[in-house]
């Protein structure tokens, strides 16, 4: 999989966790990993970040829960699952009889709740890392979004930094006034991480109905139209907590992309939407990461991370070759 | 057999009434190929402002490739439809569960909505070749929304065609001429729009045998990972389920599917709110 001229090592450290690669698939674009399994290797990658994973069975929004937009989508699945009772008894043993590094990504209604999926997720075989998805837009009420207070973002991180000693990132929403506040309100209340950025909120319209596309009316947006936006994020919480593990995710469809979200200070990327177009997206963005890295004379992973926060001053223009 | 990913050169396009068919070199995909499954092609290259895949019932194959038969419905088969030979695509197949075939030979009925019709040619080729006669009722707006007629005529026993205006075979729907048909027959096979699916599944019931539908639900990735092509359908269990038509489905028993809650979550759905 990985370019045999490639003399990059690609394992990347998030919080104290050694992971064998800088791509992880982004949640609720690989549901948890099997689906994937006959179009890439799943153990080369970082690790998969399931889908958001809930106390309860899940139905989820009603149809239509797409809508194709310019570069981007928008989805309103409205966080469908199996509950933690079969997740655990069927989708962590598959991702952790294979060796593949499981992040899994929690989702509840209160502080409480993601406490107790944090505490009957406590020793599960296979689990590297904890994604608290905090920003799902796809909630019957905003109010539900906790990532849109520093306070509610803080209590549902306390939650669950009690129960569990894995590594916790916390899933931050671009939908805020300051994102920085709410990422330094998660790392006080124990994140030992940030993942940036959950979708955008969005609309679209059927000019041929009169109607919202989605059922739902709201989606959150997807998809390389949101990348410059997620970049931004990405660069204002690195500036601001420059010693705090940042996966990177929004828009990524090359390594280059990848590699712009290492240079603004994520550690390590999330590959999402681009599964639905190329379902061997994560690996294959992996590869060209690793090869992009090297061209440019990196050593190891960590060292290009917010390498692009020191070198504002005009630097000469140096062709790598794989630009196109 | 797996799906594949593979990039898959153009062979054919060729304008059929009001649809487009598109024949492709994916050996791979045809070697593990049967009647009901489909294949999701990407569309604009890889720098595309579209970023999901389209995906198309199998419409046939043979050693060196597979046909799909699509609608011009926005930009995303518009741009198929130009595709020249020599022209590479990035195609996932085969996906899907497909039609199952009786286990003894007997007589068969083959219900085809516009375009929906075209996974049925493979699939009656599939039933002459396990024995059992074959019927086959196609329907649709108007004559040039018609397809395989001519396709189906060589493979089926005995072939109605019905279109909504009466501009070719008979005038109203194929749900009027199924009834008709029924006599004798094992097993309903069906593709089309939900509402035609829906009247054949329940003839079928009423009738005291069984069906089997292709769905269309709208998907993003084919796959089973994006959670967006679910539909209500009774499990095993008897419970209510979102269930996605990509992976469990597109064809379904006739009597497993919610068709009166499609576009909703059912209450008694697990998981509901």
């Amino acid at each position: 999989m990985t370019d045999p001229a490639v003399r990059l090592d690609p394992a990347v450290s998030l919080a104290g966790v050694t992971f064998r690669g800088p791509v992880f698939t982004a949640s609720g674009c690989a549901a948890a990993g099997r689906e994937l399994a006959p179009y890439l290797d799943l153990g080369t990658l970082g690790g998969v970040v399931t889908k958001s994973v809930m106390r309860a069975p899940r139905a989820g929004r009603p149809t239509p829960r797409m809508a194709e937009t310019a570069s981007g989508m928008l989805n309103s699945i409205g966080l469908q699952g199996p509950g933690i009772e079969a997740f655990l008894a069927g989708d962590l043993p598959w991702l952790a009889e294979r060796g593949i590094a499981a992040v899994v990504s929690i989702a509840g209604h209160s502080a409480q709740e993601y406490g107790e999926l944090a505490r009957r997720l406590r020793g599960a075989p296979g689990l590297a890392m904890l994604e608290v998805n905090i920003s799902c837009p796809n909630v019957e009420s905003r109010g539900q979004v906790f990532a849109c207070s520093a306070a509610g973002a803080a209590d549902v991180m306390a939650a669950v930094r009690r129960e569990i000693d894995v590594p916790v990132f916390a899933k931050l929403s671009p939908d805020v006034t300051d994102i920085v506040d709410i990422a330094r309100s998660c790392v006080a209340a124990g994140a030992d991480g940030l993942s940036v950025i959950n979708t955008l909120l969005g609309v679209a319209i059927d000019t041929r109905t009169l109607r919202p596309v989605l059922s739902a009316v709201t989606g959150g947006l997807s998809g390389p139209a949101i990348k410059p936006v997620a970049l931004r994020c990405v660069w204002q919480v690195h500036a601001a907590l420059p010693t705090v593990p940042i996966l990177g995710m929004g828009g990524i469809r090359s390594g280059l992309d990848a590699l712009e979200f290492l240079l603004a200070g994520a550690s390590a990327v999330s590959v999402g939407t681009a599964i639905f177009a190329d379902p061997g997206a994560p690996a294959r963005v992996q590869c060209e990461l690793l090869t992009a890295l090297a061209a440019r004379g990196f050593g190891a992973v960590a060292e290009a991370v917010g390498v692009a926060h020191g070198l504002t001053a005009p630097r000469e223009v140096v062709a790598y070759g794989d630009e196109l | 057999m797996t799906a594949a990913q593979v990039a898959a050169t153009v062979m054919d396009v060729r304008r059929k009434g009001d649809y487009v068919a598109l024949r492709l070199a994916a050996p791979r995909i045809a070697a593990g190929a049967r009647p009901g499954q489909f294949a999701a092609l990407a569309v604009g290259g890889s720098d595309s402002p579209m970023l999901l895949r389209r995906c198309f019932s199998l419409a046939g194959w043979d050693a060196g490739g597979i046909e799909v038969v699509l609608a011009v419905t926005g930009r995303g088969t518009a741009w198929l439809a130009r595709r020249r030979p020599g022209d590479v695509l990035d195609v996932v197949g085969p996906l899907g569960q497909p039609f199952r075939l009786p286990e003894r030979p007997q007589t068969c009925v083959l219900v085809g909505g516009g375009y929906g019709a075209a996974p049925l040619v493979p699939l009656a080729a599939a039933l002459r070749a396990a024995g059992c006669p074959v019927r086959m009722a196609l329907g649709a707006a108007g004559a040039s929304r018609l397809m395989a007629v001519a396709a189906a005529e060589q493979i089926a026993d005995t072939v109605t065609v019905t279109t909504d205006d009466g501009s070719a075979g008979r005038r109203g729907r194929v749900s009027d001429v199924l009834p008709d048909m029924l006599t004798g027959v094992g097993t309903v096979y069906a593709c089309g729009p939900m509402a035609m699916l829906a009247a054949v599944a329940r003839l079928a019931a009423g009738a005291g045998m069984p069906s089997q539908v292709a769905v269309e639900e709208s998907m993003a990735c084919g796959v089973g990972v994006c959670m967006t092509c679910v539909l209500p359908v009774i499990g095993d269990d008897g419970r209510t389920r979102m269930t996605r038509s990509c992976l469990d489905g597109p064809v379904f028993p006739g009597d497993r599917v919610r068709f009166e809650a499609v576009g909703t979550v059912p209450a008694d759905a697990v998981g509901a709110p």
